[in-house]
């Protein structure tokens, strides 16, 4: 479960975020849409105990992050915008490092390790440094690197950006596999993607959140079946408002 | 513990998988190996006058004429080196995005600092070890008092350590690591050039003595272990640890 309560976020005078609450119940996969500059990143970087929020909560499993941030964060596993890779390490060094930090060790860390290498495909690489390593790759080894442990909750900033399409395809199946249970986020701007992964939506403009709820429910209030045109047509009465 | 443990190893892993570490320490060898041998032909070219002089002779001692200044000088280039080692510490994981991991992670800003301070005292400590052969050397010709070498050593390390601390806050506050290089070296030089201030002016002198890293230096490198030098170091690298700990507080704000 992920709780947002009034979750609010200003850069100085620029307000990245205003007042967004939403709840993302157990086994849910929520896809997270909103134009260039919505506040998508800064919301997924409170979420995550990155960024301290100006005001409001971030709540993971019932865990407040800023007020419990270590128990918080053993819960999560994240992928930023910007896969965040050591480009000194080899894959497998790197890996062992997130492992270690979240806890695990000897066998059970070499077996997670194992795992999330053959998730994300990265078994010709894992000797490899990641200076080296083309963009799609870095960005599986920052998929790989949130799935280690196996989080109970996973927020993912754009994560099949950089990807080919077999891969995009592979990457889409892996996180839908993965929903059950866990509590996903996504953000991305291929509503393709939403609509193969995804059970529900929320689409954020401007930093205010203007739609939010399982997929059906939302088409169904905006009379289309395609998310397409509900999106298009969200965004431009948000602006409105 | 652990996962201190982790983030040293990670650091360490980026130092000698990069030219960084080597570069650090081959130059400081180079630097206090030259040093050394400048200090050294110097005391045989002494010795070697004295040797018709019974007087001056008796007065001549290898402690007293090379240990102590080379490890003042020793002292002098790790201040311009440590820096170096240390800059790219808080600044890379800011420009490299790494630091949205760092955080993210279950890790404390405690544990996140000690790991890296840690990773940089181990190289510090690698660096000091490799002067070992050649200041050592002269032990197997003749018979130096071993004391106060020992104590040399053991003020380099721990002068090294507290400026280790600052060139990690300094590091904290940017993501150019240049910057951070030079920031640390000036407040390095700051405190070495207070030390000269004691030479001139005995107003403040005491004050300044006592501030200055390197007027805890004297002691140690004569053989004289005095605890009030050992609180002063650890209590120095404490104050840097505790700004890169405040700075890493504000900035979960800022970021
Ligand atoms: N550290 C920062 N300092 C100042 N402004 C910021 C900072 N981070 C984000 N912003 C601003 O906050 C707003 C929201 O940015 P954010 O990155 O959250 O958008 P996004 O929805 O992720 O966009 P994109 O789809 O382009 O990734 C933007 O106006 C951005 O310029
Ligand atoms: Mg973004």
């Amino acid at each position: 479960m992920i709780r947002a309560e009034n979750l609010t976020k200003y850069y100085g005078n620029i307000r990245a975020v205003e007042d967004l609450t939403m709840e993302v119940p157990d086994g849910s996969i929520l896809g997270f849409l909103g134009p260039n500059g919505a506040g998508k990143t800064t919301t997924m970087r409170m979420l995550t105990g990155y960024t301290t929020p100006t005001r409001g909560k971030a709540i993971v499993e019932e865990i407040d992050i800023q007020r419990e941030p270590l128990r918080a964060k053993r819960l999560i596993g994240y992928l930023p915008e910007v896969p965040p890779l050591y480009p000194e390490l080899k894959v497998r060094s790197f890996l062992e490092f997130v492992a270690e930090v979240k806890g695990l060790r000897g066998k059970k860390k070499k077996a997670e390790i194992e795992r999330v290498v053959s998730q994300a495909g990265l078994e010709k690489v894992v000797h490899r440094r990641i200076r080296n390593l083309s963009k799609g790759y870095r960005q599986r080894v920052g998929i790989a690197q949130a799935l280690l442990g196996d989080p109970k909750v996973l927020i993912l900033d754009e994560p099949t950006i950089g990807l080919d399409p077999k891969e995009i395809v592979e990457i889409r199946a892996l996180i839908k596999s993965l929903g059950g249970g866990r509590t996903i986020i996504l953000s991305t701007h291929i509503l393709q993607e939403v609509t193969s992964v995804c059970d529900s939506i929320a689409i954020i403009n401007e930093g205010r959140l203007i739609e939010f709820g399982k997929i059906k429910e939302v088409e169904e209030k905006y009379g289309s079946t395609s998310l397409e045109e509900v999106y298009i047509s969200a965004i431009s009465r948000g602006g409105e408002a | 513990m652990r996962n201190t443990w982790a983030v040293m190893k990670k650091e360490l892993k980026i130092y000698f998988s990069s030219p960084t570490a080597y570069i650090v320490i081959s130059l400081f060898l180079l630097l206090a190996g030259f040093m050394y041998y400048v200090i050294v032909s110097n005391f045989s070219l002494l010795s070697l006058r004295a040797g018709s002089n019974p007087y001056f002779s008796s007065h001549l001692s290898l402690n007293q004429s090379v240990y102590i200044p080379f490890f003042s000088n020793a002292a002098v280039v790790l201040l311009l080196l440590l820096p170096i080692l240390t800059m790219r510490l808080f600044a890379e994981e800011k420009r490299q995005r790494t630091e949205e991991l760092l955080f993210t992670l279950p890790l404390t800003n405690t544990q996140i600092i000690l790991g890296k301070y840690l990773a940089a005292v181990v190289v510090l400590f690698l660096m000091i070890l490799a002067t070992a052969p050649y200041v050592f050397y002269p032990f197997t010709i003749t018979r130096p008092e071993l004391a106060p070498v020992l104590t040399g050593y053991l003020g380099l390390f721990l002068l090294g350590a507290s400026f280790i601390s600052f060139g990690l806050f300094t590091s904290s506050l940017t993501e150019n690591q240049i910057v951070a290089a030079v920031f640390s070296f000036a407040i390095l030089l700051l405190l070495w050039l207070i030390y000269w201030l004691t030479y001139v002016t005995s107003f403040l002198g005491d004050f300044l003595k006592f501030i200055s890293f390197f007027g805890h230096f004297d002691n140690l490198s004569k053989g004289v272990i005095d605890t009030a030098d050992i609180a002063y170091y650890l209590s120095f690298t404490l104050v840097g640890l505790f700004l890169t700990y405040a700075v890493l507080e504000v900035k979960r704000w800022w970021r």
